[in-house]
């Protein structure tokens, strides 16, 4: 058994990076690209001269002149002041899943065999990757127990977004489009399940939740009617609770002819445990870069898998990937699809990591996967309630077992200290971890903090987080001033006032925006 | 022997296992997932393949897998219309692959500092590129990034129509029809097949102060500079309506910066800039504008800032008016945000830094010089001709209408020399068939273009 580690005297790394164009001297160069020759360019004459003067570029771009060891430098630099969760201890980020992404998944996307196909190739040529992508679709239906899938949207909420688009079709080959104009979601659903619908032109209705915590199911039957064209909800809530008469708000939703879609964002507790299937959903998604290992890659590229019943399988967005009992092809003969929710086939990479990921599993590791996530969970969750002062959870009377994640509240710490939640997300990178989620919005549950221990983190590691909290608190009761104005040891000190970020005067999205503004920024 | 621990997963040793399941006061796991009713588990094993449990099967597994397709790698490969074949720098493969950049998510930019630096580092030289102050952390891809601008647009002046035009990438087109579906009208401005470009009299006849926007591109999906660019702004603006230009940003260092010829909005791709093309994988869309409010504060993606920090001299970074966004509003914020591809945006910025000012010239003029070159050469061919003589970049249309082959079967025998030829543009655009759609960029020197004309020749000849 390894001892309890707690970095004391860490510190990240603080190069002090300037900005790049900072680092600039006219005619370095990084990289020389490949001329034309000779012979070309005497066949191909003047083109420049062939672009009409309004089209032409009078000036150079204003890019920096950096040489290739310096660039290589500096955002080497810049990578070491990013805390990336293979490094570190990232139990923090709750509702996330940061769990292990293994190298050898960047090696295979890696492989020319993948990295160089164009999406026009003929389908002869794409067999293989064709192949994965439905070998993939086989698995997440199978984890979700329904009947079609589509990996086309680039993330989660984009899979939600493509459930709403489905909604809306479905609805309008039935004629009743104008009637059926709303899609119910409920406060601890994730915001793209209020959010996307929205997009998709409808409106929504939010469920609060009951004394437990729990989706009001009461509130539920109020808000449903002929207008109802579908519920959007998560199970568990990003509060950790798991719903257990989900199958009830279904047939609630069913009986009035809604549809019925499942946020399985994070379903990582419970693979090969319970399913959309069972719960009688008509769809579901899966965030891949969440449940099946793939990197975030700092907020994408990601993949949302999604799955539906057969009865909407026709309107998936094209193209669907087929076989025809000899060869694997991509179909865009389906008129009932919505079309497109974005170009070609969807962030292939992330499903070739994705089915490694799985391979490297088996049904075994899949569950065993569930299994720890939830040991994991429950035993960071009781010993932290237990050791750190101040530190309590959201509903903690109701009776509920926690499952993959819990949502705690340091109220009483605030209450009592005047540290919030924000100064202690800080202090903890001065610490070797990252900061911690604290809850989407709405804040119902006051100062919350929202913790994943997924599987990828062992025993030490659960134990530090722990010992990290509880100094923290103690830290907040001692020494209130030195937590909040934390962090102390991470790559950047805290912002100067966060209001500017909010001010059309002082924001700078670019340089050449700060260039122009940089005096009233600095104008105190 | 004992069952073996799963490498991705430490706890799955039997002791440790049992130990923390005795901390936590329970004899088993299905103590805690009894919370879930008998009626709503799964009964069963999950029916997944066999697993390769050691990394070296895992490895070969996958490789054989990936061993079935054909590459660029081993194939010359001319097709472009949405996803290039550039060269992707090695640095580019470096930043790319480390853990730091590759594994983070949504930590705040104090032990995220670098990513937020280093998107906003590549804001700020997209904005050089497009001449415009404010650009957004990337989109899913270009298509996103179109259909974001559309809906910007809609929200600034109320509006609910926008022009597009006929000519655009058919599969862009089919994003942008399902995104404007609730409430914005999509109607299409007619281009001239000879040109290949927007006919001005038909939108002229379509504009209307009902317009909220107007949206080309160029290059256009067929390569050609849509040379009336700055008068279609013009007219769009006598109706007080958004002009949306959409480009190829490696075409940036020959042609004019959008800003510069009127573009209210500019949306365009990353991925020529350090990205391979992974089946189309690997896309990354941006979206940049004025930096005034009335843009800024409709933007649905997150927006990185440099601010100052109580250190003096240090440079930090935040979210900018976040309070947009759905995270912060849910369905009452602009759109819907979520995980889009931020690693690629990062790359796309190591790349610019890498390629420099004169490189990015260089880039655009050889390219389209290598055009010069490849129009020359199929001219040439009997049977073959360019029907299009607008100046274009780096793809331009090919007409085999003069040969007893089609374009298909023509690709199927290039394909037995080892060549992917132009895309078949006749499935896709009604205007053009028998015509190719061919790309060519750095990658290909006179040795490939010869190889792919001598080869299209014998073809022709010998069928």
């Amino acid at each position: 058994m390894g001892k309890t580690i707690f970095r004391e005297n860490f510190h990240q790394a603080d190069w002090d990076e300037p900005i790049i164009y900072e680092m600039s001297t006219p005619g370095v160069r990084g990289i020389l690209v490949p001329e034309p020759d000779q012979k070309i360019k005497d066949r191909a004459g003047d083109v420049l001269a062939k672009i009409p003067a309004s089209l032409r570029r009078k000036e150079e771009p204003n890019l920096p002149e950096v040489s290739q060891k310096h660039v290589l430098m500096h955002w080497t630099h810049l990578a070491q002041e990013t805390m990336g969760s293979n490094l570190t201890n990232d139990i923090s980020e709750g509702t996330c899943t940061m769990k292990y992404n293994p190298r050898i998944n960047e090696e295979l996307v890696e492989n020319t065999d993948f990295s160089l196909l164009h999406p026009e190739q003929s389908e002869e040529t794409v067999q293989g990757i064709l192949e994965i992508y439905s070998e993939f679709e086989n698995i997440v239906k199978e984890v979700s127990g329904l009947d079609k899938a589509t990996l086309q949207p680039g993330g989660g909420n984009h899979a939600v977004y493509t459930a709403a688009s489905i909604v809306r079709k479905y609805w309008e080959e039935k004629g009743e489009l104008e009637q059926r104009d709303e899609i119910i979601t409920t406060i601890f659903s994730h915001p793209c399940d209020a959010a996307t619908p929205k997009t998709a032109g409808f409106k929504v209705i939010t469920l609060q939740p009951d004394e437990q915590g729990l989706p009001d199911i009461e509130a539920l039957k109020e808000a449903v009617s002929e207008r109802t064209a579908a519920i959007f909800m998560t199970n568990p809530e990003d509060i950790g609770l798991y719903n257990p008469k989900v199958d009830k708000f279904v047939e609630i939703v069913h009986e009035v002819g809604g549809l019925c879609f499942y946020d399985q964002a994070n379903a990582n507790a419970f693979l090969g445990v319970a399913r959309a299937k069972e719960a009688g959903f008509d769809m579901c998604h899966f965030n891949v870069h969440k449940t099946f290992g793939t990197p975030h890659g700092g907020s994408g590229p990601g993949n949302g898998a999604f799955c539906c019943k057969q009865k909407l399988a026709k309107y998936l967005p094209v193209p669907t990937v087929e076989h025809d009992g000899d060869k694997y092809y991509p179909d865009y003969d389906r008129p009932h699809s919505i079309g497109k929710v974005r170009d070609f086939y969807g962030t292939a990479g992330v499903i070739v990591r994705a089915y490694a990921w799985v391979m490297a599993m088996g049904e075994e590791g899949l569950r065993e996967t569930a299994d720890i996530s939830v040991i994991n969970n429950n035993y960071l969750y009781r010993n932290l309630v237990e050791e750190v002062k101040g530190l309590s959870y959201c509903y903690p009377d109701n009776g509920l077992i926690r499952q993959e994640q819990v949502r705690y509240t340091w109220k009483e710490l605030t209450d009592d200290t005047g540290v919030d939640t924000l100064a202690i997300e800080r202090r903890i990178a001065d610490y070797g971890i990252q900061h911690y989620w604290t809850s989407h919005e709405p804040w119902l549950i006051p100062e919350p903090m929202t913790l994943e221990p997924c599987e990828s983190y062992s025993k030490d590691d659960l134990d530090e987080y722990i010992k990290v909290l509880k100094r923290i608190a103690e830290e907040a009761y001692q020494d209130p001033e030195m937590v909040k104005n934390a962090p102390h040891k991470a790559a950047s000190r805290k912002r100067k006032d966060d209001n500017m970020l909010d001010d059309p005067e002082r924001w700078a999205l670019t340089w050449r925006a700060y260039q122009k503004k940089k005096d009233k920024i600095h104008a105190d | 022997m004992a069952k073996r621990a799963f490498p991705y997963i430490p706890n799955s040793v039997e002791e440790i296992k049992a130990e923390l399941l005795e901390d936590i006061g329970i004899s088993d796991v299905e103590d805690i997932f009894k919370e879930i009713p008998d009626h709503l588990r799964f009964d069963g094993k999950l029916n997944i393949p066999e697993p390769k449990l050691s990394e070296y099967e895992l490895k070969k597994h996958v490789e054989r897998i990936l061993s079935k397709n054909k590459s660029a790698q081993d194939n010359l490969n001319f097709k472009g219309g949405g996803v290039w074949q550039h060269y992707v720098p090695s640095v580019c493969r470096t930043i790319a692959g480390r853990d730091e950049f590759l594994t983070a998510y949504v930590g705040d930019a104090y032990a995220d500092h670098g990513k937020f630096q280093a998107l906003f580092e590549t804001a700020s030289m997209i904005g050089e590129l497009v001449e415009m102050d404010a650009v957004n952390t990337p989109t899913y891809d270009w298509s996103n990034a179109i259909v974001r601008s559309i809906r910007m647009a809609a929200r600034i002046n109320g509006r609910k129509e926008v022009l597009i035009p006929a000519s655009m990438s058919p599969s862009r087109k089919k994003v942008v029809l399902n995104y404007c579906k609730p409430d914005i009208k999509v109607t299409e401005i007619d281009f001239d097949q000879e040109t290949a470009l927007i006919e001005l009299d038909d939108l002229k006849a379509k504009l209307s102060e009902k317009v909220s926007s107007v949206y080309i591109e160029n290059p256009n999906y067929l390569g050609y500079l849509e040379l009336e660019a700055e008068k279609i702004g013009e007219l769009a603006h006598q109706y007080g309506a958004e002009f949306i230009v959409g480009v190829d940003p490696s075409s940036l260092g020959v042609l004019e910066a959008p800003a510069n010829y009127g573009a209210d909005i500019v949306c365009g791709e990353l991925q020529p800039f350090g990205l391979n093309m992974k089946w189309g994988g690997a896309l990354s869309g941006f979206i940049a504008s004025p930096d005034e409010e009335k843009y800024v504060g409709e933007y649905p993606s997150l927006l990185f800032g440099i601010t100052p920090t109580v250190e003096e001299g240090e440079y930090g970074f935040g979210h900018v008016a976040f309070e947009r966004t759905s995270y912060a509003q849910r369905e009452k914020g602009k759109d819907f945000i979520g995980t889009s591809t931020a690693l690629y945006g990062i790359i796309a910025g190591v790349y610019l830094a890498l390629i420099g000012p004169k490189g990015l010239i260089e880039l655009g003029e050889g390219i389209m010089q290598r055009c010069e070159y490849a129009k020359e050469k199929f001219a040439e061919l009997e049977g073959v001709s360019i029907p299009i003589q607008t100046p274009s970049f780096k793809e331009f249309v090919v007409d085999f209408s003069g040969c007893s082959k089609s374009v298909k079967e023509i690709n199927q025998l290039l394909e037995e020399e080892n060549i992917f030829g132009g895309i078949e543009l006749g499935e896709k655009m009604e205007e053009y068939q028998n015509c190719a759609l061919f790309c060519f960029t750095e990658v290909h020197d006179r040795y490939d273009i010869n190889k792919l004309i001598n080869s299209i020749e014998m073809i022709i000849e010998k069928y």
